[in-house]
């Protein structure tokens, strides 16, 4: 689904990305972890026209997609979140899956077409989907954090991906929220036959949702492999895993 | 802003259009040309407002659209000698391009150096109106427009440009309620967002851009006409400020507020310069009451109040 080589990327003489080349296979469930500062948002962003690669290439289905502007990369069929909330914080939480479906239907340049009600079914679909029904009218910037979440998650499911790039979906949830979410992800993506990469720092989403696994330290990938495999990895557990342990035992 | 026509500002819309119908009632030339003014400018403000409330960057040169539909229609109708119907819209074509040129360049770019770049183009009209004196008569402005005989009488030409005007405002409002004016709010909102969705966002602002241009174009021919002519104030910097204020001060917000703005603006200035000469200290300080305690200019006040009131019963 998703080809990437040697992709590099670095700000200022700090390489943020070194040479990774990985590979999406469809249908799979793939997170993608790492510590704080891996490089794990700056490689979606890279993946998703958001920056450019100093060097390396993007293949989607096969097509070349290196330096496309993020809209036409959407328009393929790879949609993200984000992992820092990122909606039209003035417009209902209604508007705001709206927009993502008119984008779709390619209906942005239509001028004299009034937008009440256009892709109603659809978008009140997605937001019953999502649990967000009952804060249709609410002003998107008003909502609660979690909520935010979920309508960010509603907003990349509208654009009908068929892959979804997801950055850390449950950060700053509560437990039960989270448990929520990876229902619901988890269920979304099967329904829809969806192909999923996603960033997650809880364990407890990762080994509930991914079918495979990959860790990113410093910008490089150093093991990839079905959970079991990589949770049992002496690197990983030593980088990554251990300072997790680590941590938990400190607190 | 977001909504579909409610009933309550349709009937607000029509009783307006029922009271500007029957200022020539009156009977006062005075009333009926401040009237026919606040109409023009309004419209002026409404226009600026797709570049500011909808697609969210400030233009500093809204002037010079304004400008090129009041001296294109001045010059067709009188130098030309062209009917009307086809100089009026080959002044809204001449607005349209220009502004489609401009909006290339601007589009480039966001925030203070779009703005910039519009300032520095509006300069550049005016600097064609001031030197070009054989077609604009520079400095002296372009005096004497002939206006068509059957709109040459102040109340015809009212009605005419009460006509013209009303059908524009509602063009712009389905504009900015349609599929394009929800998609140009997501671009305000969040660009970056809005082009995660698929949406390109440059070409949603260029065109927000030429929307605006051709629209205050249409207001500055009828401009033209209503003062049988066309200086270059119209198209220097002052007048850009003056439009902008009348945006911010009835609310960028709301749909309708930069014609709130604009009448507001209009009167104030018209009963000051009665009184004082002070009407610039008097401007200076609505901006500051605007940047210090409404934001959302008069419309978003009208906004809170009801909020308030409906919250009280
Ligand atoms: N636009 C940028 N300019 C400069 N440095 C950047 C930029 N974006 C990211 N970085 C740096 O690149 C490194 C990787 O950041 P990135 O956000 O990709 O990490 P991450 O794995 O997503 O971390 P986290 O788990 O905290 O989200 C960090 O050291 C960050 O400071
Ligand atoms: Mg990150």
């Amino acid at each position: 689904m998703l080809k990437i080589e040697g992709l590099f990327k670095q700000f200022g003489g700090f390489v943020a990305i070194d040479d990774v080349s990985f590979e999406l296979l469809e249908g799979e469930k793939h997170a993608i972890i790492g510590p704080n500062g891996a490089g794990k948002t700056t490689f979606f962003n890279l993946v998703t026209g958001h920056l450019l690669p100093d060097r390396g290439s993007v293949a989607f289905q096969g097509e070349d997609i290196t330096g496309r502007p993020p809209h036409r990369i959407v328009k393929l069929g790879l949609a993200r979140s984000f992992q820092r909330i990122n909606i039209y914080p003035r417009m209902s939480v209604f508007e705001n899956v709206q927009v993502a479906l008119i984008a779709r239907e390619r209906q942005e340049f239509r001028f004299f077409r009034l937008a009440a009600g256009l892709c109603g079914p659809e978008t009140n679909g997605l937001l019953e989907l999502v649990g967000l029904d009952e804060e249709a009218d609410e002003l998107a910037g008003e909502l609660a954090y979690g909520k935010q979440k979920q309508l960010e998650l509603a907003i990349a499911l509208a654009e009908n991906p068929r892959v979804l790039l997801l950055d850390e979906p449950t950060a700053g949830m509560s437990p039960s929220e989270t448990e929520e979410a990876i229902r619901l992800i988890r269920e979304i993506a099967d329904a829809r036959g969806l192909t999923l990469l996603f960033t997650e720092h809880d364990m407890t989403v990762v080994f509930g949702i991914a079918d495979r696994i990959t860790v990113l330290h410093h910008g490089e990938i150093i093991a990839s492999g079905a959970p079991e495999a990589v949770r049992s990895d002496p690197v990983v557990r030593q980088v990554y895993l251990g300072e997790e342990e680590a941590a938990n035992g400190a607190a | 802003m977001t909504g579909r026509m409610t009933r309550p500002v349709l009937a607000a819309c029509l009783t307006v259009l029922v009271l500007l119908a029957l200022v020539p009632l009156l009977e006062s030339n005075y009333l009926i040309d401040l009237f026919n003014e606040i109409m023009i400018y309004a419209l002026f403000a409404l226009s600026l407002n797709v570049i500011i409330g909808y697609s969210g960057n400030v233009s500093f040169g809204h002037a010079a659209y304004f400008a090129i539909g009041g001296y294109t229609m001045a010059i067709l109708l009188t130098t030309y000698e062209w009917s009307l119907l086809p100089a009026f819209a080959a002044a809204v074509a001449f607005s349209f391009a220009c502004s489609a040129v401009v909006a290339y360049f601007c589009t480039r770019l966001t925030d203070i150096y779009f703005a910039m770049l519009t300032l520095a183009f509006s300069m550049l009209v005016w600097g064609v109106a001031f030197k070009w004196r054989s077609m604009t008569g520079g400095d002296d402005g372009f005096v004497g427009v002939d206006v068509p005989a059957f709109i040459a009488e102040r109340v015809p030409f009212y009605y005419f440009s009460l006509v013209v005007i009303a059908t524009a405002v509602a063009v712009l409002w389905v504009i900015c309620h349609s599929a394009f004016g929800r998609a140009l709010l997501a671009v305000r909102e969040n660009p970056v967002r809005a082009g995660f969705v698929g949406i390109n966002t440059r070409l949603m602002r260029w065109w927000a851009f030429v929307v605006a241009g051709t629209f205050a174009g249409i207001a500055g021919s009828l401009f033209a006409m209503v003062h049988r002519g066309m200086y270059t104030e119209s198209a220097f910097w002052p007048e850009s400020a003056t439009v902008l204020i009348m945006t911010l001060l009835g609310g960028m917000y709301s749909f309708f507020g930069p014609a709130i703005g604009a009448a507001s603006l209009f009167l104030l200035e018209r009963l000051t310069n009665e009184y004082t000469e002070y009407w610039p200290l008097v401007l200076g300080t609505i901006l500051l009451a605007i940047l210090m305690f409404l934001p959302e200019g008069l419309a978003g006040l009208a906004q809170a109040v009801r909020r308030q009131i409906l919250r009280g019963r």
